[in-house]
């Protein structure tokens, strides 16, 4: 139990009619970075919310650093720190100055608060602008501030709710090796929620994949990855200048075809199974009067797990650019109990 | 969490808005021009006696009999004797009675005055001599002050020529004569020495008004809009109690809405000449609970409201007929039967009631006991409910 930072048991939380978290239960063990992938509306966000105590739960229960969600809410907010979708700064105030604020009401002596600050400030590289007001500061280091301002607490446990969302490169790549470091380093739990499947297997100890307020799937990145591989699926990437309807459908139809989703104006990527699978869709092609002017077997990525999973891709909630055969739902059940 | 930390984070979220509105530089200097522009709007769109002067007027001079034996040439010369006295009007002699009324229908003059075609004939065979006023439907305001003016004023030389005939005719002593003539001497005085205006009347009706718009603006908008941003996520996360949130934001508005209605006060008297006759704490204190009074409704529909928007409009439709019946600009005992009763319901009627009787009349806590006793229930009936619906509203 005491290797335990969060335990959810049958989390479920309803706006009106609309199940936004069905039933979710897992277990998030201390130390490790934890993901939450899936689309916007997946229930990532409402249960982060409902974890941080900013919501209650319709149904069911959750313990966060050890504290029950719904009867011991200040107990869990002292020990978790949050770095939501928006911004938690104030425009008009310094940094310095939003620091101090949040500092003060987590009751920090004022001491050593002035210390934590210009430590944290130093580490995220913003000492010298500690006294400009945060109004002014580009994204990049609004979300710097943003993040260091979640860890003034020394949380157990710190949630980043889509923390490189809307952020250049260079920021994002910033924000993520300082996560890794605030692991690494302090041994936080890092509960991550993110839409890019880059950022979910590059910081990830184990991932959840979310879809429609359910967990379809929960293992390590590499494990996810040989769901596909072991379900004797091969991810074909080919690059076809002259990409007809027809051509996507005569693939489709194919027995070994099990999803065709075209990237963009020149690239299929298919998910078909078999030994023959490449030599049947490159026929399909060729006989389509397709030119191919590439192909490749490639690693599968965890964009494929989650199509493979859930029949839709992550970014399009309405599949259609995606033509899936046999309904989705099978899959899901059958790797789900291959994964237990 | 003990209460000190409580009143500390209250504090702190506090200082953090008033910083944030410190900063605002459109916002202070609105701060300061709101209450600027409603005490110069109101007390000069209201027209008042002492704020009346050079009123266009026709006179037309209808009387059969002109020159030297003309009764009406004497009394035009005495009205224009009388009216360079006070300045009021300014005359100007037409042809006619068809000009007089086609001169107020352009808006050349804004009144007349007709002397009848047997203005001196009727005076001389012992008949009343007829004046008629001419008004300006269409600015009643200023037609019923003419009139009343003009009434006046003819009255008065009415009373002088009548006592200088007695005085002719039958040799009693002028003074003898006037009580013949007008037996009562009717005056009128205030409570308070001095001349009241209509600033005296308005400038507490509007310090409260200003109080209360600012809190009742302030509140959903500080609220709704840290919901929105997601800053207020931030505080909720933290080991924050809810109501030291609600008391952090509460502070902020109300030191806001007093700083206003401050400002409306020192305009009032330094430029609009107020004469607070009450003691400037106790009105201070009026305000105060006149805040604690209505800070309940604030919040109770910030905590029903989702988004700032609706949440601005609610409180627009609220404090606009609140304003008006609530006897800011006109007394309540004026308006119709039906509106005084809501009026009754209003807890700024009951602030404003005692802030006027303060400044105006310069009374003291007990006379205006009751007013208060009435804003103290409102106070605790509308925060009681507003606690409990800002409690469930914050775990939506």
């Amino acid at each position: 139990m005491n290797d335990v930072a969060i335990k959810a048991t049958n989390l479920v939380k309803k706006f009106g009619d609309f199940v936004a978290v069905d039933h979710l239960s897992f277990e998030v063990n201390k130390g490790e970075i934890f993901g939450f992938l899936g689309p916007n509306g997946a229930g990532k966000t409402t249960t982060i919310r409902m974890l941080c105590t900013l919501s209650s739960p319709t149904e069911g229960s959750a313990t966060v650093a050890g504290f029950d969600i719904a009867h011991q809410g200040n107990r869990v907010r002292e020990h978790i720190g949050l770095v939501s979708e928006k911004m938690i700064m104030y425009d008009r105030l310094t940094a310095h100055e939003n620091l101090r604020l949040f500092g003060e009401l987590y009751d920090i002596p004022r001491d050593a608060l002035r210390e934590r600050i210009d430590e944290l400030l130093q580490v995220v590289n913003m000492e010298k602008w500690a006294d400009h007001q945060i109004g002014t500061f580009s994204t990049g280091m609004k979300q710097r501030i943003n993040v260091i301002r979640a860890l003034l607490n020394e949380p157990e446990i710190l949630f980043l709710d889509e923390p490189t969302l809307g952020l250049d490169p260079q920021s994002t790549n910033e924000i993520r090796d300082f996560a890794r470091s605030i692991n690494d380093d302090a041994g936080t739990t890092i509960i991550l929620t993110t839409h890019a499947m880059a950022e979910a297997d590059m910081l990830c100890d184990r991932i959840s994949i979310v879809d429609y307020g359910k967990i379809v799937a929960l293992d390590t990145p590499s494990n996810l990855k040989k769901v596909i591989t072991g379900a004797d699926t091969n991810v074909i990437e080919l690059n076809v200048p002259n990409i007809t309807q027809t051509l996507v459908s005569d693939i489709q139809s194919l027995s070994c075809t099990q999803t065709v989703t075209v990237e963009d104006e020149t690239h299929i990527r298919v998910h078909a199974s078999g030994d023959e699978a490449c030599d049947n869709v490159i026929d399909t092609v060729r006989s389509g009067a397709g030119q191919i002017r590439s192909i490749h077997n490639v690693e599968p990525t965890l964009e494929d797990v989650f199509l493979y999973l859930t029949g839709h891709k992550v970014r399009e909630q309405v599949a259609d650019k995606v033509t899936t055969k046999e309904p989705s739902s099978r899959h899901g059940a059958s790797v789900r109990s291959r994964i237990r | 969490m003990g209460a000190r930390s409580g009143i500390r984070h209250a504090l702190w979220i506090a200082w953090k808005d008033l910083l944030d509105i410190s900063r605002n530089r459109m916002g202070l200097v609105m701060l300061i021009l709101m209450p600027l522009f409603m005490m110069g709007m109101v007390g000069y769109i209201f027209p008042s006696n002492s704020g009346m002067s050079h009123v266009p007027v026709a006179l037309a001079n209808l009387d059969a009999a002109q020159g030297n034996t003309s009764l009406s040439t004497q009394f035009v010369a005495q009205l224009e004797a009388l009216n360079n006295k006070t300045g009021m009007m300014d005359f100007s002699t037409v042809g006619s009675a068809a000009d007089v009324k086609s001169n107020i229908q352009n808006g050349q003059q804004s009144a007349g005055i007709i002397i009848g075609s047997n203005f001196t004939s009727n005076l001389q065979t012992g008949k009343q001599a007829d004046v008629t006023i001419v008004n300006d439907q269409s600015n009643p305001q200023t037609a019923s002050l003419i009139q009343t003016e003009l009434t006046q004023v003819i009255q008065q030389m009415g009373t002088q020529t009548a006592t200088y005939g007695l005085n002719q005719t039958y040799k009693t002593p002028l003074n003898y004569s006037l009580a013949q003539v007008a037996p009562y001497n009717v005056q009128t005085t205030g409570i308070v020495p001095g001349q009241t205006n209509y600033f005296e009347f308005v400038a507490p009706g509007i310090m409260g008004m200003v109080v209360m718009m600012s809190l009742m603006t302030g509140l959903p908008h500080a609220i709704s809009f840290e919901r929105e941003v997601g800053t207020l996520d931030g505080m909720l996360a933290a080991p924050v109690h809810r109501m030291s949130i609600l008391g952090g934001k509460v502070i902020a508005q109300t030191t806001r809405g007093m700083m206003q209605g401050i400002i409306v006060l020192m305009l009032s008297i330094v430029l609009f000449g107020v004469v607070v006759q009450g003691s400037i704490a106790l009105i201070l204190g009026i305000l105060l609970l006149g805040v604690f009074s209505l800070v309940g409704l604030g919040i109770l529909i910030t905590s029903f409201t989702s988004t700032e928007e609706t949440a601005t409009m609610i409180m627009m439709t609220l404090t606009f007929p609140m304003m008006f019946l609530s006897g800011v600009f006109f007394p309540i005992s004026q308006m119709p039967q039906f509106m005084q009763v809501i009026a009754q319901f209003l807890p700024l009627t009951y602030t404003i009631s005692a802030l006027r009787q303060v400044v105006v009349l310069g009374v003291g806590v007990q006379a205006i006991s009751r007013d208060i006793f009435i804003l103290f229930g409102f106070g605790i009936v509308l925060l009681s409910a507003a606690l409990l619906a800002f409690e469930r509203a914050m775990k939506r």
